[in-house]
């Protein structure tokens, strides 16, 4: 149900890849979706999948875990696979009226649907990883010469902190809200489209009321303990580089080169 | 006409390194028409096992049994038990929505699939009940105070005309008053409807007052299901599971420790000032009888 959507959930193991910088697992997670643009061809694929779960291992993250992010994202890969698997020009294999399958599109559809599972997959194990409060710490760290042309980093690192703190409690409300409903007989799984999104009403109009009570609550207690933003403000635990960071980032900028260098692949 | 849970147990993210036991193994049978209380520290499993009675959530083994048949069974209406098991949930004026009160509580009855003009006499009645007054109706629920929110909200589940009543903490954060006109509905509920009532509370001292027995849970675990009376003997166990006894309770344990001859059970403040009175004039009669 609402609870498989695992973005934004933190798996508590210890493991290599927990340990890591949360700058080393952004940038790594950046230059994976980058390679998986960036690289064609069928080599290129097989290195991305075996370092994707080379570190799924070493993360010790379930892999049925991970998997659970994909549900999310199943209707906009069928639908892109579906687009390029009919509408793209080549030799064709078999036509239905206008609609025909070529192997151009074949193979289209086939990595198009390959990058999107993994770019999904990298990201949540990115997530699975690391707490919401050393992933903004990492952003707000590494984007922090950012602040020279004026951008008020720590501002906006604040703010997705606290979006992604309420993801998990907004779900567990809209979960309260759902279960108080039912018990009043309400029925969420039946009808067509139209009787279904009434159905959410009665949802819907409770969690918006809730979520802007607690945000106007976290704003009033933040006030009241005298937050003015960045300027002058100490970490209780600064970021800094160990030896591990640093061999992920030379691991990180071996496997992108590899993966550049398989364009100049013959095939 | 009962709830009989049998061997219960619920297992949260079975499978992962997350894994907890929120109930085990629990077994107990309500009969028709009583007011049971239930009590347990924080996180002992209350919320989890009130919600297996209607079937909101399902038991990872064991099951639940209402007037007899098995409510996990395949092919058991659960939204028909729903209406006759009603559910009222902690901060339950979350849950309203509708644009005035009477559409608010009309929504239960019409899910279960009766006409307007039913849910609307429904509705009222069940307003009625829950004591808010004719000129709120219209009002929009938002716009009540947290009482009468309250009361709206349980109205909304009384309209189902449940026959087993179930309240997780209706009185959490109300003041005094508040409180007490709620729990006043309740008691009123079970006396004229024959409501089988169920209140998960924290209070001992309503729990005394109240229940004709009660349901106590620690980590999971049923520990105790017997008269008020009977379980607050244990005050001492009651208190290593982060419970108590009511506090007029510690007071007759007091009194007998200063060498009162007390009944030490007694839960309710009305009961102990009948004690301490008979105590008293005792004393004197045999102050009286000291003097002649």
């Amino acid at each position: 149900m609402i609870r498989d959507i695992t973005i934004g959930q933190y798996y508590p193991v210890d493991s290599p890849i927990h340990r890591l910088d949360p700058r080393v697992k952004l940038a790594g997670t950046m230059v994976f979706l980058i390679s998986l643009f960036a690289a064609s061809g069928i080599v290129a694929y097989a290195i991305a999948t075996v370092v994707l779960f080379a570190l799924i291992r070493l993360s010790r993250v379930p892999f049925k875990f991970i998997t659970k992010g994909l549900k999310t994202i199943l209707i906009l890969l069928i639908i892109s696979v579906s687009f390029n698997l009919f509408l793209t020009d080549g030799t064709p294999i078999v036509t239905f009226g206008f609609l025909k399958i070529t192997w151009e599109g074949l193979s289209l559809a086939f990595f198009m649907a390959v990058r999107l599972v993994y770019l999904v997959i990298a990201s949540s194990l990115m997530t699975l990883t690391t707490t919401p409060n050393q992933l903004t710490d990492g952003l707000e760290k590494g984007l922090g010469f950012l602040k020279r042309f004026s951008i008020p980093v720590h501002e906006i690192s604040m703010m997705m902190s606290i979006a992604l703190r309420f993801i998990p409690i907004l779900i567990e409300e809209t979960d309260k809200i759902m279960k108080a409903q039912t018990a009043r007989g309400a029925d969420f799984e039946s009808g067509n489209i139209i009787e279904r999104a009434k159905a959410m009403v009665p949802i819907l109009v409770p969690l918006f009321i809730s979520a802007f009570r607690r945000a106007s609550d976290l704003a009033m207690a933040m006030e009241a303990r005298c937050y003015h933003g960045g300027e002058g403000r100490t970490k209780m635990k600064p970021l800094h580089y160990e030896k591990r960071d640093k061999l992920a980032y030379w691991l990180m900028l071996i496997y992108f080169l590899l993966m550049l260098a398989t364009r100049f692949l013959p095939f | 006409m009962s709830i009989r849970c049998e061997k219960l147990t619920h297992i949260y993210q079975q499978g992962t390194a997350m894994q907890s036991y929120a109930l085990r193994d629990i077994s107990f049978e309500i009969e028709d028409g009583e007011f049971i209380g239930l009590i347990g520290h924080t996180g002992s499993g209350k919320s989890t096992l009130i919600q297996h009675l209607n079937g909101l959530m399902r038991p990872s083994s064991g099951t639940v049994y209402f007037n007899g048949e098995d409510i996990f069974a395949e092919g058991y209406d659960l939204r028909a038990l729903r209406g006759r098991v009603g559910l009222v949930f902690q901060y339950p004026e979350y849950q309203l929505f509708e644009a005035d009160v009477l559409s608010d509580v009309k929504y239960g009855p019409k899910n279960m699939g009766l006409t307007d003009a039913e849910a609307e006499e429904r509705a009222k009645e069940a307003l009625k009940l829950s004591g808010l007054s004719e000129e709120f109706y219209e009002r929009s629920p938002f716009e009540l105070s947290g009482g009468q929110k309250r009361r709206a909200a349980i109205a909304g589940v009384l309209a189902m005309r449940p026959q087993v009543l179930i309240l997780d903490e209706p009185t959490a954060g109300l003041d005094p008053k508040g409180r007490d006109e709620i729990l006043e509905t309740v008691s009123e509920l079970h006396k004229k409807q024959h409501t089988t009532i169920l209140l998960v509370s924290h209070s001992m001292e309503d729990i005394a007052q109240y229940a004709d027995r009660l349901l106590v849970l620690n980590e999971g675990n049923l520990c105790y299901f017997d008269r008020p009376k009977r379980v607050f003997q244990y005050y001492r166990e009651l208190e290593r599971m982060g419970l108590s006894a009511p506090q007029i309770t510690y007071l007759m344990h007091e009194l007998k420790d200063e060498g009162a001859d007390v009944d030490t059970s007694i839960g309710t403040v009305a009961e102990a000032k009948d004690a301490i009175l008979a105590l008293y004039e005792k004393k004197q009669a045999g102050r009286k009888k000291q003097v002649n």
